[in-house]
């Protein structure tokens, strides 16, 4: 019983608390650039006009391109039934593990890169053959990634890794180490940020994510720029359960909820800060470095099975 | 020093017909030749390694003039042929040099005469969905009525292959710049082909000038191009200047020169920002334009504009500099050169940036040799052109200036060209505040007489900008032609992309940073 108000619990925070985590990005950044921020609630805001504003739609359009928004909201919000943010107690955990979360990423993936060409403009196509470039790249060494910390806990679940890794206390292991530092990049180019892509710009030719979705308007944007906010948030809790688990609760009862929140704030206000720093101190890579980039990702999560075997 | 001109004696010998009485300054050498020997005047001239920096065309009812103008260092040299109404036609010179292909296409739109020989006359600026006998250039155009709509078709150039997709982009773009189209012709993310298509804001400036009185046309001239507000006014007022005799007050060049060099540090400024910002660098963006910003405010405070626009006139100019003026601009400028050097250590220290910067849309030094690049887009790919340095117009020519020259020809050299530049400048405008002469900032100036040609070159922040007038036989504005260095520039760009991948071209383009409105006049 506890568990799906837990679970209930986990999705309104992530789909209320995605936009102030942006909001929170773009305040720090903003202070790093020395100007002032448009404030912690301008997702809201913008979400709100977005929703409040009609759909301009391509005559061409099909059900994929009207149908994709919805699809990309909702896999995001099955992905967070399965992240442990508050409690490794999710009984949704039982149904999906981390390869599934993985899928689930990918389905929204190939749908939003289908809808980018279903419209046929050139930015479109542009925008899906780079995200799926991207995604060839970023999706192996994510799994790699987790089957390292996998093999150290012995499941797939993200409720189980998170349990033992918090269980076990901090211990500095290497693997964890390599698994680590191949998720943050992965992260990276998952999420569009700064150096894999720059979420802020204007200029068509060189967009990723942002090009496949430029004929999105109205409620349909909407739905899609939350969805991308939520799987950013969704990104940090992932790395936060699997590599610095500390805080979430553990046990089966709803009073330990609240100090959970506000260690999941606290980490999240922290991984944020990161993220504007590495932003900030980073030009964007010129586009076929990422396979570079990408590379030593699966390179280091590769690293950090070997030096489980060897050293663990 | 008259190498172009003995070039064309010893080619054409009798045919060339020197006049001094007509061209404005007499330092400009102008000669007339036959029609037919046209082309042969731009192998003497490409012989002798003269660029071509500009090609036009006007009206002197009743026939049309052909004008070609050539530069080589320190010397320029205008060369006409006329050709008859009922025969607009003269020997194309695009296989000589290549920008003419640009200016030949231009004439043969606005003015209807028929460059001979001329590979691509497709419309220029003109759209081919005006009538195809509407020359809005000519005297007999008129330009209180509307004109009928009629059903064109451009055609691009098209590659074509298993793989090979085109790209359109614009006219109308995501960010707030001017508009204009670019269509690549791509390979994967790798581009085949890349042509402009610009025109989308032409607003009859040249044909405007024709109605305009000499006092006027400064304005005008002051806002063909925004962000060069300065510069093209002192390039007109010195046109107008050389045609008059004017004798302009000592004081007048120097504060003309304190503009100009302001205007090239804030546009530097902005460019330099920009060029990182397209790498997704902000933060070189924000701060850099907080340091243009603080120009533009004491522009405002002492000049009464931010751009320092229609302060420039014929004549002088129309604000003074107090003591209490030059303590503020030095240590403005104190302020801004202390926060400029360390931003460009992030810069020069960045390595992400550099990998993005370096080895990026390159012109060659030898492809800008070709195009008769100007500026800061042939600086940066080796060639050593600057009026300011070559053609010194005063206060020039009464002080050293050095001149950065790069030839790796990339994103980086032509940033690097402007941080230089400012440091340059910066240093110009302290020495001009510290010696400028004391006297009078402005002098009543005549109307031009009739049957004269004025010739002026000044080196903006973009690079060379030319104002060549002529007065008609009742003494008004007949003719006035502008070539802004975008005019010859925006050649650089479609030279500078192919072999570059799609993602690029936001920063190539912002490296050459052109201007549409220059362009499209």
């Amino acid at each position: 019983m506890n568990g799906s108000i837990v679970e209930i619990l986990q999705i309104v925070i992530l789909i209320g608390l995605a936009p102030a985590f942006a909001g929170w990005i773009k305040v720090v950044k903003c202070r790093m650039q020395g100007r002032t921020s448009p404030g912690l609630f301008r997702p809201y805001r913008d979400l709100a006009k977005l929703f409040s504003k009609d759909i301009v739609l391509a005559e061409n359009a099909s059900w994929i391109f009207r149908f994709t928004p919805y699809l990309v909201f909702g896999t995001v919000i099955i992905a967070g039934a399965v992240v442990p943010m508050l409690s490794t107690n999710l009984p949704l955990s039982l149904t999906a593990d981390a390869i599934v979360l993985v899928g689930l990423f990918g389905i929204a993936r190939f749908f939003t890169a289908l809808a980018g060409m279903d419209i046929g403009t050139a930015f479109g196509g542009m925008g899906s053959s780079r995200e799926m470039m991207v995604a060839s790249l970023a999706e192996p060494a994510m799994l790699m990634a987790i089957f390292t910390v996998s093999l150290l806990c012995g499941s797939t679940s993200l409720s189980g890794i998170a349990g033992t890794v918090s269980g076990a206390g901090f211990i500095a292991k290497p693997s964890l180490a390599f698994a680590f530092f191949a998720f943050v990049l992965i992260a990276l180019a998952e999420n569009g940020r700064i150096p894999v892509d720059n979420p802020a710009t204007h200029l068509e030719l060189t967009m990723l994510h942002e090009a496949m979705i430029l004929e999105y308007s109205g409620r349909h944007l909407a739905l899609i720029e939350w969805a991308g906010m939520m799987k950013l948030f969704l990104f940090m809790a992932i790395g936060s359960a699997l590599f610095f688990p500390f805080g979430i609760d553990a046990a089966d009862n709803i009073s330990g909820i609240p100090q959970a929140f506000v260690f999941l704030v606290v980490k999240l206000g922290a991984a944020g800060v990161v993220l504007v720093l590495i932003e900030t101190g980073l030009a964007k890579m010129r586009l076929f470095r990422l396979t570079e980039f990408l590379g030593s990702a699966f390179l280091m999560a590769t690293l950090g099975m070997l030096s489980f075997f060897i050293l663990e | 020093m008259s190498i172009l001109k003995d070039a064309i004696i010893s080619a054409l010998g009798a045919d060339a017909q020197f006049r001094d009485d007509y061209q404005r300054p007499s330092s400009t050498a102008f000669c007339t030749v036959p029609k037919g020997k046209f082309a042969e005047a731009a192998k003497a001239m490409k012989k002798s390694y003269a660029f071509l920096a500009a090609e036009w065309a006007a009206e002197e009812t009743p026939w049309f003039a052909i004008f070609a103008c050539y530069r080589w260092r320190e010397e320029y040299l205008i060369v006409k042929a006329v050709t008859t109404m009922d025969d607009p036609s003269f020997p194309s010179i695009t296989k000589r040099y290549l920008p003419a292909y640009r200016f030949e296409r231009q004439m043969h739109s606005l003015m209807g005469v028929v460059p001979a020989g001329h590979p691509d006359l497709r419309p220029w600026i003109k759209f081919e969905d005006w009538p195809q006998d509407a020359y809005p250039l000519r005297k007999s155009f008129n330009t209180s009525k509307p004109l009928p709509y009629e059903k064109g078709e451009y055609r691009w150039v098209r590659a074509e292959g298993e793989g090979v997709y085109e790209i359109p982009v614009g006219p109308v773009h995501a960010g707030i710049i001017e508009p204009g189209h670019f269509r690549f012709q791509a390979v994967g993310e790798m581009v085949v082909n890349l042509e402009e298509r610009l025109g989308y804001v032409h607003k009859g400036i040249e044909k405007r000038f024709e109605s305009m009185s000499w006092q006027d046309g400064v304005k005008l001239a002051a806002r063909v191009s925004g962000d060069t507000t300065v510069a093209h006014s002192i390039a007109y007022s010195m046109a107008v200047e050389s045609m008059t005799r004017c004798a302009v007050p000592e004081r007048a060049h120097w504060l003309r020169a304190l503009f100009l060099e302001r205007e090239r540090i804030a546009n530097h400024l902005g460019d330099l920002g920009a060029i990182c910002n397209d790498a997704a660098f902000a933060f070189m963006l924000y701060q850099l334009s907080y340091l243009r910003e603080i120009m533009l405010r004491t522009n405002h405070k002492l000049f009464g504009h931010r751009f320092v626009m229609d302060r420039v006139i014929p004549g002088g100019v129309s604000v003074d500099i107090s003591e209490h003026g030059k303590k503020e601009i030095l240590s403005e400028l104190e302020n801004i050169l202390k926060n400029f050097e360390k931003l460009i250590v992030i810069y020069d220290e960045s390595s992400s940036l550099e990998d993005r910067v370096r080895d990026t849309g390159r012109l060659a030094p030898e492809q800008a040799r070709q195009l008769c690049s100007v500026g800061i887009v042939a600086r940066a790919s080796g060639l050593n052109v600057d009026c300011r340095l070559f053609n010194p117009f005063p206060p020039y020519d009464r002080f050293e200036i050095s001149v950065p020259v790069l030839i790796s020809g990339d994103v980086h050299a032509r940033a690097w060209v402007r941080v230089e530049e400012i440091r340059e400048s910066i240093r110009i405008i302290r020495y001009i505040l510290d010696n400028i002469p004391d006297g009078p900032v402005s002098t009543a100036i005549e109307n031009p007489a009739p049957g004269l040609a004025g010739f002026s070159a000044v080196e903006g922040w973009r690079g060379e900008i030319i104002y060549w007038l002529q007065s008609g036989a009742d003494g008004s504005i007949n003719r006035c032609m502008v070539r802004d260095p975008s005019s010859v520039n925006w050649l650089g760009l479609e030279q500078a992309i192919p072999g570059n991948i799609v993602p690029d071209f936001p920063l190539c383009n912002k490296s050459f940073n052109q201007s549409y409105s220059g362009h499209d006049l």
